[in-house]
């Protein structure tokens, strides 16, 4: 393999871990601060796909598209928290996991009913279609260096929020006493919902992001909230920093794999046996990683105990 | 005394039972299983509206349709069969879409006296060894347009396919399909995960291989990425697939990025025969969008059924089934005829993909393969 390819691949695996980084982040921020394992994450990354479709389809514009997932994603966050979600906190995690689970299935069917059973269409801005070429003649595609810039500021971002902010002390604070700042005077209600609405809205995000690439069609979000549960777990749960490297962890790991690993075995295998045994490990390769991980770190890369 | 009651009771149950099944008369009660929830519901409302649009145009008043959603989970499905074939008594199932599915139902149903009609999965398991003679598929064995493909390729003088399909047995099958008929060299074949919505490493390596066409196979959800991203990535090397990936229900998520491209299919809805005018047209008129292959393939599965009904009792199993064996039908595909197994041989067409005001849909550009019969038939012996 030419070191061009390489280097594509290794774009490919940075572009696949920020956008896992969108979605395991509001993840992780949910359960470090309110301890509630939120099944309907992937929900929320639908609701922002269908609104940037359906706000794509009537405007034209692709960043109102982009705000729409923004703002449908953290109202649909805020709506589920106010109305479910806060029920919830004081149960254990086996009552959040079958009532978020009906969640998926109230969003799954609710957005059928409204937007019929076929895929809706949403395509990249054409001022971003094609590819551009890069230092050393690398073609690659305009949009999906986008992504990886959108994802990275949006992890600069959240640092500076979590870091330097007001209300990044106060979820600080929350992940390590909620009693303590409850009793200080902080609206932990207010807070939760704040923090839940963030996470659903980068969830949003994510999916009108992945949307314009992908096909954006009722169940998108599941496949991609397992990822997302496997980054956060590498990762450390509750930590931001656990969720960005993990997040590009998994992705490096998924890309250089399916693509290094069938060439591995063709090197000693015929090519038909080496492709089936290469790509089914491949698919294999991040559980394994993940393993691997709580093999050396039970509690994950960045947890605390 | 309670023991002798209870023998009375179920005494008393059979000849109930038995009387009911008397009483069907030249009633048929269909079962159809499919798709109706999730992310697969398109294919599944597409089958379910094309037979019931056959069955309304008919207007038999014999024929009795009952409809469950299986979710596209095994499971529901054979928990509905099981439901369809003890408390409904069904006479036929129909509906499953997906192959996995259809493996899961359509053995235990056949081995229960139930015909069973396929309009759209076509596992090879059933078309050879493991086919039996109260199954009919109406639609195609899984590896046809596939073959239709290879077929297609070699008439537009490509020599160096690369090839993709998801890592299961309908992916496998198809890139079987693709080799038995393309005669040229590869350079490069890949499995994806089943599932996958990224598909840049697989664009840079096709890229990277110096093909002169691409073969792929990826249904529903991962066809629709697979081509905007190819589109956006700036490869130009032609592509080739099966009309799954181009289907009507999905071209118009894909939109321009599919523009040109060729498929292969058993039907479009440009065909010139005068059942398929009859059927495009009512379709339309009846749920106010094109019908897809998935529609077509329901249409012909309720006439071939209908055709059956009016030539014998499906109480007497072997009149009936030589009766559908016969498939008098006007097909929407014109000439229709079963091979020995059961499973349709029949034309193959080339697609394109095209722009008709807004709608992106399919035109025919030319035939890949004639009275094509499957390559698992000689396996099938009843």
């Amino acid at each position: 393999m030419s070191t061009l390819l390489l280097i594509e691949q290794v774009l490919n695996g940075l572009q696949f871990g920020v956008m896992l980084f969108l979605m395991a982040a509001g993840l992780t921020l949910i359960f470090g601060v309110m301890g509630l394992i939120n099944l309907a994450h992937g929900s929320l990354y639908m609701v922002g796909a269908f609104a940037a479709a359906a706000v794509a389809g009537a405007t034209g514009s692709f960043l109102l598209a982009l705000i729409a997932s923004l703002a449908a994603a953290a109202a649909a966050g805020a709506i589920i928290e106010l109305v479910v979600i806060r029920r919830l906190y004081d149960r254990d995690h086996l009552d959040q996991v079958l009532a978020t689970f009906a969640l998926i299935l109230i969003f799954s069917e609710g957005t059928r009913w409204i937007f019929g059973s076929f895929p809706l269409f949403l395509d990249i801005p054409a001022a971003l279609a094609g590819p551009v070429t890069l230092p050393g003649g690398i073609q690659y595609p305009a949009y999906r260096l986008l992504i990886i810039g959108i994802g990275l500021v949006i992890a600069l971002g959240l640092f500076q929020l979590i870091a330097r902010t007001r209300i990044g002390i106060q979820i600080r604070a929350g992940e390590s006493d909620r009693e303590m700042i409850a009793a200080l005077g902080v609206d932990i209600s207010r807070l939760y919902t704040i923090v839940f609405a963030l996470g659903a809205a980068l969830a949003g995000l994510a999916g009108a992001l992945v949307g314009a690439l992908q096909s954006v069609q009722v169940g998108m979000g599941e496949p991609v909230l397992i990822l997302a549960f496997v980054v956060i777990v590498i990762g450390g749960i509750g930590s931001i920093k656990g969720a960005l490297v993990g997040a590009l962890l998994v992705g490096m790991t998924d890309t250089l794999g399916k693509v290094l690993l069938p060439g591995l075995f063709g090197a000693f295998m015929e090519p038909a046996a080496a492709t089936a045994v290469g790509s089914s490990l491949a698919s294999m390769a991040i559980y394994i990683l993940m393993a691997a991980v709580l093999l050396f770190r039970p509690t994950g890369l960045y947890g605390s105990a | 005394m309670q023991l002798k009651s209870l023998i009375l009771a179920a005494g008393l149950a059979a000849v109930a039972s038995a009387g009911l099944a008397d009483g069907h008369g030249g009633k048929v009660k269909v079962g159809m299983i499919t798709t109706l929830s999730g992310g697969g519901a398109g294919l599944g409302i597409d089958v379910r509206d094309g037979f019931m649009l056959a069955a309304k145009l008919a207007g038999n008043e014999n024929l009795e349709v009952v409809i469950e959603d299986d979710q596209r989970k095994p499971e529901i499905a054979v928990q509905l069969a099981d439901k369809m074939i003890q408390s409904e008594k069904v006479d036929i199932m129909t509906g499953i879409i997906w192959s996995n599915l259809a493996m899961a139902v359509v053995p235990a149903a056949t081995a229960q006296g139930k015909f069973y009609i396929s309009p759209n999965a076509g596992p090879s398991q059933l078309a050879g060894k493991g086919c039996h003679p109260l199954y009919f598929n109406v639609a195609w064995q899984n590896d046809n347009l596939h073959e239709a493909a290879g077929a297609y390729a070699n008439d537009a003088g490509y020599s160096n396919s690369f090839i993709l399909a998801p890592n299961y047995p309908a992916g496998q099958d198809a890139l079987t399909g693709y080799k038995r008929t393309y005669g040229g060299e590869l350079a490069g074949e890949i499995y994806t995960k089943l599932g996958q919505t990224d598909y840049a490493a697989e664009i840079a390596q096709i890229r990277a291989s110096g093909a002169d066409s691409v073969f792929f196979f990826l249904p529903g959800g991962m066809g629709i990425s697979f081509l905007k991203q190819y589109a956006g990535s700036g490869v130009d090397i032609p592509v080739v697939g099966p009309a799954f990936s181009f289907d009507q229900g999905i071209l118009q998520a894909v939109g321009e990025a599919a523009l040109g491209v060729k498929n292969t299919s058993q039907w479009n809805k440009d065909l010139d025969v005068p059942a398929n005018a009859t059927f495009v047209e009512a379709f339309q008129a009846e749920y106010g969008r094109l019908p897809s292959l998935y529609a077509s393939q329901g249409y012909d599965a309720a006439n071939l059924i209908l055709s059956a009904m009016a030539k014998a009792d499906v109480k007497d199993a072997d009149a009936f089934r030589a009766a559908l064996a016969a498939a008098e039908f006007d097909s929407v595909r014109g000439d229709f005829k079963f091979g020995t197994n059961q499973h349709p041989v029949q034309d193959y067409y080339v697609r394109e993909v095209i722009k008709e005001g807004d709608v992106f849909t399919n035109k025919i550009i030319g035939a890949s393969l004639e009275d094509h019969v499957d390559a698992y038939a000689a396996e099938c012996s009843y």
